[in-house]
């Protein structure tokens, strides 16, 4: 084994792909080639970093320094200062909160008191396409003892006592889940891994299998053992480019080492996974669409009992599991229960991955335990509102998810709490909107979204969606009534009610709240203000034609 | 150019030849249906009518399960597209990074709109449901390519190294 006196890592994670770390790194490697110091540095290309929005992100080990916004001028700055010459660059350094690194100086208290990386504790620190790296990590070591000393209803009722819940969105215990396919008979059964993640404002999934794909992999087949599934699924949506490459690198390399296949480690037990791409489809993250869409169908959501857990993919008992709850089975595995437990609230344990948004000064992912308050989050984490403006509106869980006001903001996030004041641990997506924004305008924004995204097989869903959004947009152009308002209200409540999936039923969830929340701000239009000064007469004679309500 | 006699356009028997051998690389497995409709829409960035029908023979299903299939997904397309496909987001972390400034003004740049493909066959603007680079909002997709933090100059820079 080489060893290096110094680590690069450069952030390959998808947001920093898109502000043009590739060049970043090739620039680094050429200079440090240049240079002869191939032998001494080592330059690895990890997952996201977290500080996403100051990407591209570069950080030189032992001592941690954490380089942002590095552009190929400020790459050559790196190397020959700090690389050559052994003096970071003070100028270039990230000063947020936001990445997982360790730092030898410069330990800020409040930063390690409030995030714990347990999902993401590799994510970063490791290359993603060597699954070596993963190995070194203690990586299929617990894979191999579960199979080796842990029965299946041993897994099972592990996984049942850590309190374990999917956080994809339905909040539903993981133990239960995998135990009702454990209990039930059939000659084949599946996990499918939900990678089709498309909440507006989440890409946690996204920075997990971009980050470390080896994780979902060693959880799919430990939750193949607990139910007896030898084969998995990872369906990955079709505009995840680079992490549908991430995962078949990985699994590739699973299978040369024998780590996917037939009898892993002399056991007995056979686990093979494969990849299933989508093609542009919200709906699809309803795990029967879901379903549907690997079958070669339409991803539409089918009615429900039967559940997939006893009748799924092919008919066959199959356990439909987010990216980030199976990435929780390892570690509950691996540091048991009690550990597990002490995270988080009694009622969700575990820790929760946070997506930020919108107007915070510091956008990012955080891995976080669950209970932590919102304002600690935007407040702290988040570094406040950019541009010094000040808050308006947090949306929790995605598009889906309820809209908090200012005098919400000390709710605790967790499954039990956000519901209290109507809103949704949902994927964990925070929105932050800042007070130069109207509530009005947003929400024309977000029913646009539940009005693209509708697949048309519900009919309240299909015209709903296109009615709220019709509604929104005449108070948006001061043209609608309080009947107008009432009845849009009691549209969404029957859809709630009347649709097959989620894309249906949520629309009331944002609605119900802007309407408690913000209802000064909604009564001005009514009287044709927008005390924002966003909305105005024309306001949405610029859409293109895709936004014209259906017919 | 116009679109029917754009070369791009021309389904000629050596493209039905293609597409005939995909779909029998699947033959009998309805289930990949939506992959090989991915295989098959790289060939000419969209799905012709005469090609779904050679898939379906090949996937022994009927015509009309692969047409509702290939008009379901947002990213299969059954209608010629220009060589390069915009995808952009409006979803609400875009939205409030003024992602709708920036989408009007490449549209009027363009000299297009949503679900339009421009005179020159270059691109075609299509929404797309949030792609999951909310940290680096407003972005847009341009093929397999991502690009955030765009304003309107460094995304009119991007488009020109398009052609």
């Amino acid at each position: 084994m080489e060893f290096y006196r110094a680590h690069v890592l450069v952030c390959g994670g998808s947001p920093c792909v898109t502000l043009g770390c590739k060049a970043v790194r090739e620039e680094i490697e050429r200079l440090v080639k240049e240079k002869r110091l191939e032998r001494e540095i080592c330059i690895i290309e990890t997952g996201c970093l977290g500080a996403c929005e100051e990407g591209p992100i570069v950080v030189v080990y032992p001592d941690g320094t954490v380089y942002s916004k590095v552009n190929i001028d400020a790459a050559r700055e790196i190397v020959n200062e700090h690389l050559v010459r052994g003096r970071p660059v003070k100028r270039l350094q990230y000063k947020g909160k936001l990445t997982s690194v360790s730092r030898t100086e410069n330990k800020s208290k409040d930063y390690f008191q409030t995030q714990k990386r347990v999902v993401l504790e590799n994510v970063g620190l490791i290359n993603p396409n060597n699954i070596d790296d993963y190995i070194l990590k203690d990586g299929y070591k617990i894979l191999e003892e579960t199979l080796d000393h842990l029965s299946p209803e041993e897994v099972v009722n592990t996984i049942k006592r850590s309190g374990l819940r999917g956080r994809g969105g339905a909040g539903f215990p993981t133990g239960t889940k995998l135990g009702v396919t454990a209990r039930t008979t059939a000659d084949q059964k599946y996990i499918v891994c939900n990678a089709d993640e498309g909440e507006p404002g989440t890409y946690k999934d996204r920075i997990i299998m971009e980050g470390d794909p080896h994780k979902i992999l060693e959880g799919m087949a430990l939750c193949g053992y607990a139910v007896g599934a030898t084969k998995g699924y990872v369906y990955i949506r079709g505009e995840y480019y680079q992490s549908i490459a991430t995962i078949r690198t990985a699994i590739e390399q699973a299978r040369e080492l024998g780590l996917l296949g037939t009898n892993l480690f002399d056991s007995g037990f056979d686990f093979d996974v494969e990849i299933k791409e989508g093609a542009g489809s919200y709906v699809c993250g309803e795990e029967t669409a879901l379903i549907q869409s690997m079958e070669g169908k339409r991803g539409e959501a089918t009615q429900k009992p039967p559940y997939p857990s006893t009748s799924g993919l092919w008919g066959k008992p199959t356990v439909v599991i987010n990216v980030e709850t199976v990435a929780n089975i390892v570690p509950i595995l691996k540091h048991g229960v009690d550990w597990y437990k002490s995270l988080g609230t009694p009622s969700s344990s575990g820790t929760k991955i946070f997506t930020l948004s919108g107007n915070v000064n510091n956008r990012g992912l955080i891995e976080v335990p669950m209970g932590i308050p919102l304002r600690e989050i935007i407040y702290g984490i988040g570094g406040g509102i950019s541009g010094g403006r000040s808050f308006k509106m947090a949306q929790i869980g995605g598009t889906a998810g309820g809209c908090l006001s200012e005098a919400q903001l000390d709710t605790p996030l967790d499954y039990e709490n956000l519901q209290t004041v109507g809103s949704s641990l949902g994927s964990g997506a925070i929105l932050v909107v800042d007070d130069s924004h109207c509530i009005v305008d947003v929400a024309c924004s977000m029913l646009n979204f539940f009005a693209h995204e509708s697949c048309g097989q519900c009919t309240p869903c299909r015209e709903g969606t296109s009615r709220l959004l019709q509604t929104f947009r005449k108070l948006s152009e001061f043209t609608a009534t309080k009947e107008d308002l009432d009845l849009a209200i009691k549209l969404a409540r029957v859809m709630q009610r009347t649709s097959l999936c989620a894309s249906g039923q949520s629309p009331i969830m944002p609605l119900e709240g802007i309407m408690q929340n913000f209802a000064s701000e909604i009564e001005a239009h009514l009287n044709q203000e927008c005390p924002a000064g966003v909305c105005h007469k024309s306001a949405h004679k610029t859409l293109g034609k895709e936004a014209v309500i259906n017919g | 150019m116009n679109q029917m006699t754009n070369p791009a356009y021309q389904i000629d028997d050596n493209y039905l030849d293609q597409v005939e051998k995909i779909a029998k690389q699947h033959s009998g497995r309805a289930e990949d249906l939506v992959l090989v409709l991915h295989k098959v829409q790289a060939l000419k960035n969209y799905l012709p009518r005469t090609a779904l029908n050679v898939v379906a023979k090949g996937l022994n299903v009927s015509e009309s399960h692969v047409y509702g299939v290939a008009t379901y997904y947002s990213m299969l397309s059954t209608k010629p597209r220009g060589r390069h496909i915009i995808r952009i987001c409006e979803s609400a972390p875009c939205h409030v990074q003024k992602a709708r400034e920036l989408i009007d003004a490449m549209l009027e740049h363009l000299d297009i709109e949503i679900g339009g493909t421009t005179k020159d066959g270059r691109f075609t603007v299509e929404t797309t449901s949030c792609l999951g680079l909310c940290a680096v909002a407003p972005v847009v997709m341009i093929d397999d390519k991502v690009y955030g933090n765009l304003d309107r100059d460094t995304l009119f820079e991007v488009l020109t190294k398009y052609n």
